[in-house]
């Protein structure tokens, strides 16, 4: 039994300030589980053990001197996180999970790093991801499948499998993630973990690789609804390096999410985030889990948004769009991979086909294309634009849902987790992992997903979405942190203490 | 291959032009458009760069208002339209010079849109230059080609970077084509962008450099059968970097389409690209489906308001028009109207009033610039500011005349040296030994000698013919090498003669 | 179905600047068309008095004052750079004289 490894971020916290345990052991016990488990899982591409454990010595030797240092240090000082290989990092490389990137150094640090690192959390590596964040099951990525700690054989959802699964498997209490149409939700939801993307411009985006800027948002991923929380908390607020950042303060996250309570909230279910399409173990969990808001108090109701049905075309016009132009700088100049073109005359035009050509995966390719032809003159208006208009129904559905509900509610995924190569040769069946998480990147609103029990039909996890209206963050908490512990009172515990026991005895003491 | 040309009278006779012109302006600002790394000219290569105008992965844009109020002044200044509401949106091609391959820009949206500027030519005719925008946009960096023939791109074996240019702030300026400007076109293209330059350079968002590629221009020129109104197929002559050049670009193009037409040929629609040397442009990138840019809103960047507020307080401070600026110097430097026009069209205006402002007088600024230095440039085939000489040194120059240590031709000699790099006009004189010799003592010895080797000369001013004087003093200089002080010498001959003036 | 040619994609590959087999364009004509017909629909889906959205949050005039921030030293600037020489990026030659 590890408790050091099973506790909630929360807990971890509450120990390391109460010096029961140092955030060296703490820091440890994650490499140790790292160095036990990942052989199998494959979470991390990169694991950071030195400055880990520097910056875990360091905040023992603050909290042992006491005084006024002691005293001003982050309450997550010591804490471990694990981050997505998206998000760049000093003295780590970033690969964004590409060729492309392989053995790149950044310069400078994501603003999210800087305030982990002046939290002093020890970053515990980098974790893998679809290449560029391009996919639903982490398969994309140019090293390698992640694999769900659930059944090794099944995708972790995408594309931040990887810190997902690392947090599933124990590997960390918590990490960061990206999520464009909902690689934090989707994966949080097949590994029975949490994660939230955060209201659009509520954390800073500078130094996260951009896939689809309009629609990227960084977030927590984590065991718990108070520790997602936490972590946006920390990692969230205004940011001057990002002209899309929100000056809104979101400091009564932890707050809600600990005062947990629906009682009188009108919660609206999706009527077409359901039905065709959707697993039947899935859509009885999400059953099962209104009634257990019905039952402490919530006023539940049917809302309709018919545009939704346009989403996951809206979305696949404007992502890959963007994703066409900001990949454009990976051109073998000024850093990553560079390729001479195996014949022919040497230009620079054709070292940049031929480095692209290599660097490139067959998802990143296929969206790039696709982005440069729905930008492609002639056909602007009837693709990007009119996606664009789509965009403006889809927000103008959820004006119209949330002026009859506080909330709303529905499955995140519509299956659980599928098998590695099950969907690798169909894009459109990958694509349609994210029907019901797409549309809060589309209009920019706030969505959380939490486990909600197993499938009857493949005992795997099913995860359940809230989604609040746009800076209403902390009312996502609040719902989630109350249905979570609703569910977590029928279960005896959490979720992912019915997961499958992997590692050895030494850091495998899960259950 | 050179291209044929009809002689520009011989197009003129066939043909009426029409043109237009984009010229991109590089903003003056401490920092870049779109990051806080400085916007500094000449340093050592990727020193002025940060993650951002490098283009690393997960680097955004912030936009530097100043830049923007910048824009909104030259938008004002040239009696623009400032749009309520305008955004940015990404130009995507891919090229080493563009960190990101892509430029941001702005599209269907631009700052400033719907201006006019009057254009005045040397014989004091106006010409009304519609604008059609005035649009915010980031410069490139700059490329070195190495390993092919004086650092020209064709045939080169690799270029080398330097991103330190790359974010610089630009505004370009766009103008409707403009029609009915017929054989003055080629002046009118100077003239219009000297107007530009003026224009930024007096509102103090610009160097307006020309030679450092602060103000750059692409000259666009088209030709129609004389009465036509249907506009013919366009060329579009890249980086006209100089106010001859533009006007000799404009030129040439005249003539070349000119022959192209007459020929019963079509003109081809490209860019080309001008050649100092040889006076002439040689083909470029056709048009084609290559430039498809793919613009679409820049999703990292957030739409400006302009209020009207802002832009009404921009308004005002916006400084005094050159038009009305150039009324009020002539008076108050008192020049007559050709000698005024003369001044402007020289392009020594603003020198001119450096060096008033220096301290020198109106006059003897005109004497040094409209009598010296100008033609000096002329020699040079240079503009006369690029002759490098400073308001300071004429002050100085002037002075060591006016106080009788130099004379006019030494002055002028002078003035060659401080020119060739040679230091201050005084370290110039010494080091060149240019002393005025006013010590009588050596130009007794001269004017004596003089009187000896023409004795009937000395012999008709002795018998009152004064005017005479001239050959003795002739002697003189050239036996004192110039050095003297040719009033001193006149008095000097006549005291020794017996002879009053 | 779509029409995209195996000549479109070759096209859409020249603008992206990536290099692709003729297997390569084939194949990802036939996927694009898929794609394409699966998300067409939106075109039909707002009429013209719709506006566009293209940030999902509106904000304006987020500026940044003129004052000069940090910089890379030359050898953090070219720490990536697949060739550079004297403190610049090195490129092979280039065709284009754009």
């Amino acid at each position: 039994m590890n408790e050091l490894i099973t506790s909630t971020a929360a807990q971890l916290a509450a120990k390391l300030s109460a010096k029961e345990v140092s955030s060296e052991e703490v820091t440890q016990a994650h490499l140790d589980r790292i160095g036990d488990v990942d052989g199998q899982v494959h979470a991390f591409l990169h694991v950071n053990t030195e400055e880990a454990l520097t910056v875990a010595r360091e905040v023992d030797a603050i909290r042992a001197a006491g005084g006024e240092d002691a005293a001003g240090l982050h309450p997550m000082a010591g804490v471990p996180i694990a981050i997505k290989d998206l998000i760049v990092t000093v003295g780590q490389p970033t690969t964004a999970g590409s060729r492309i990137l392989e053995g790149w150094m950044s310069p400078y640090d994501a603003t999210v790093i800087k305030k982990i690192r002046a939290a002093k959390l020890p970053i515990l590596g980098k974790t893998n991801l679809d290449e560029f964040a391009m996919g639903s099951s982490t398969e994309h990525s140019a090293f390698g499948p992640t694999r769900n700690p659930w059944d090794l054989d099944r995708i972790p959802g995408g594309s931040g499998g990887g810190s997902a699964a690392a947090v599933a498997a124990f590997e960390a209490p918590l990490a960061l993630g990206t999520d464009t149409g909902g690689s934090i939700r989707q994966p949080g939801a097949v590994t029975g973990t949490v994660g939230v993307k955060p209201t659009y411009g509520a954390v800073s985006r500078y130094g996260a690789i951009a896939m689809a800027s309009s629609l990227d948002q960084i977030g927590p991923v984590s065991r718990s609804v108070l520790d997602a929380a936490l972590l946006q908390e920390l990692v969230g607020g205004h940011d001057p390096f990002d002209s899309t950042s929100l000056t809104d303060s979101f400091d009564t996250l932890a707050a809600a999410a600990r005062s947990g309570s629906v009682e009188g909230l009108r919660i609206g279910i999706v009527k077409e985030l359901g039905g065709e399409g959707f697993q039947p173990g899935v859509e009885a969990r999400f059953r099962d889990a209104v009634e257990l808001l019905r039952g402490a108090g919530a006023q539940i109701v049917e809302v309709s948004c018919p545009n939704f049905k346009y989403a996951l075309g809206a979305y696949y016009l404007i992502m890959p769009s963007e994703v066409s132009s900001n990949l454009a700088k990976f051109d073998g100049v000024r850093y990553g991979l560079r390729v001479l073109p195996q014949d022919g005359p040497l230009t620079i035009e054709r070292v940049m086909g031929a480095t692209r050509a290599a660097g490139f995966g067959a998802e990143a390719k296929r969206r790039i294309i696709l982005g440069t032809y729905a930008l492609s003159a002639g056909y602007y208006d009837a693709y990007y634009g009119s996606a664009q208009k789509v965009r403006t129904l889809i927000q103008r559905d959820f004006d119209a849902a949330f002026a009859q509900a506080d909330l709303l509610i529905s499955p995140t995924a519509p299956t659980t987790a599928f098998k590695l190569g099950e969907k690798l040769d169909d894009p459109l069946a990958m694509y349609l992992n994210d029907v019901a998480t797409i549309p809060a990147n589309l209009a920019g609103v706030p969505g959380l997903s939490l486990p909600g029990g197993l499938a009857d039909e493949d005992g795997l996890p099913v995860g359940i979405q809230l989604l609040a209206p746009a800076r209403e963050d902390a009312r996502l908490y609040r719902v989630g942190a109350a249905l979570e512990s609703l569910l977590e009172a029928q279960w005896g515990g959490p979720l992912l203490a019915k997961a499958p026991v992997l590692g050895t005895e030494k850091t495998g003491g899960v259950k | 291959m050179a291209d044929a040309t009809l002689t520009f009278d011989e197009a003129m006779e066939q043909f009426d032009p029409v043109l237009g012109f984009e010229v991109h302006v590089e903003l003056n600002t401490k920092t870049k458009m779109f990051s806080s790394a400085p916007n500094a000219f000449g340093d050592d290569p990727n020193t002025n760069v940060n993650e951002v105008d490098l283009g690393l992965p997960g680097v955004l844009p912030v936009v530097n208002k100043a830049a923007v109020e910048s824009s909104i002044k030259i938008g004002l200044a040239l009696n623009c339209e400032i749009a309520e509401s305008c955004r940015f949106a990404r130009k995507n091609y891919f090229y080493p010079d563009t960190p990101k391959n892509f430029q941001t820009s702005q599209y269907d949206e631009p700052i400033a849109h719907d201006g006019w500027i009057d254009i005045e030519l040397e014989d004091g005719e106006v010409f009304r230059v519609e604008i059609e925008r005035a649009h915010m946009e980031e410069d490139a960096g700059k490329l070195t080609h190495l390993g092919g023939a004086a650092g020209r791109i064709q045939g080169a074996e690799y270029s080398l970077v330097d991103y330190n240019r790359a974010g610089v702030p630009l505004v370009e300026i766009v103008t409707k084509p403009i029609v009915g400007a017929g054989r003055r076109a080629p002046e009118l293209a100077r003239a219009y962008v000297a107007a530009i330059r003026e224009i930024v350079k007096n509102l103090g968002v610009s160097d307006a450099r020309m030679e450092r590629g602060n103000v750059r221009c692409d000259a666009n020129v088209s030709l129609m059968p004389k009465g036509a109104t249907k506009f013919g197929i366009r060329s579009e002559t890249k980086n006209v970097n100089s106010l001859r050049s533009v006007e000799h670009a404009v030129r040439f193009e005249i003539q070349r389409h000119a022959a192209v037409l007459a020929a019963g040929a079509k003109v081809t629609q490209e860019t080309r690209h001008w050649h100092e040397d040889t006076r002439t442009t040689t083909a470029g990138r056709p048009k084609s489906d290559a430039d498809d840019y793919r613009y679409f809103p820049e999703p990292d960047l957030v739409p400006i308001h302009a209020s009207r507020e802002w832009v009404e307080s921009l308004r005002a401070q916006l400084p005094e028009p050159p038009a009305e600026r150039r009324k009020r110097l002539k008076t108050a430097w008192g020049y007559s109207d050709p000698e005024f026009r003369d001044v402007v069209n020289a392009g020594v205006m603003d020198a001119i009033e450096e060096t008033i402002s220096a301290g020198a007088s109106a006059a003897a600024a005109r004497k040094w610039w409209m009598g010296e230095i100008v033609g000096r440039a002329k020699v040079a085939d240079v503009d006369p500011a690029e002759l490098g000489v400073s308001a300071a040194a004429i002050v100085e120059l002037n002075g060591l005349v006016e106080g009788g240590k130099l004379n006019n031709k030494m002055a002028g000699q002078v003035l060659d040296g401080v020119i060739a790099g040679e230091g201050t006009p005084t370290q110039v004189m010494e080091a060149r030994g240019l002393v005025l010799v006013s010590d009588d003592g050596p130009l007794l010895e001269a004017i004596d000698a003089a009187l000896a080797a023409q004795p009937d000369v000395a012999d008709k001013i002795r018998a009152g013919k004064v005017q005479a004087v001239g050959a003795i003093v002739g002697g003189v200089m050239k036996a004192t090498r110039g050095q003297a002080d040719a009033g001193r010498v006149k008095e000097l001959i006549l005291e020794r003669l017996g002879v009053s003036a | 179905m779509a029409e995209i040619t195996r000549d479109d994609v070759a096209h859409l590959a020249q603008l992206a600047r990536i290099e692709m087999s003729p297997e390569e364009l084939d194949r990802m004509a036939g996927e694009l068309a898929h794609i394409v017909d699966a998300v067409k629909s939106v075109s039909e889906a707002a009429g013209p008095d719709v506006p566009a959205t293209s940030h999902p949050i509106a904000l304006s005039n987020v500026f940044r004052e003129d004052t000069v921030g940090h910089v890379l030293t030359p050898a953090e600037a070219l720490s990536g750079a697949p060739d550079a020489e004297e403190h610049r990026f090195r490129v092979p030659a280039i065709l284009d004289e754009e």
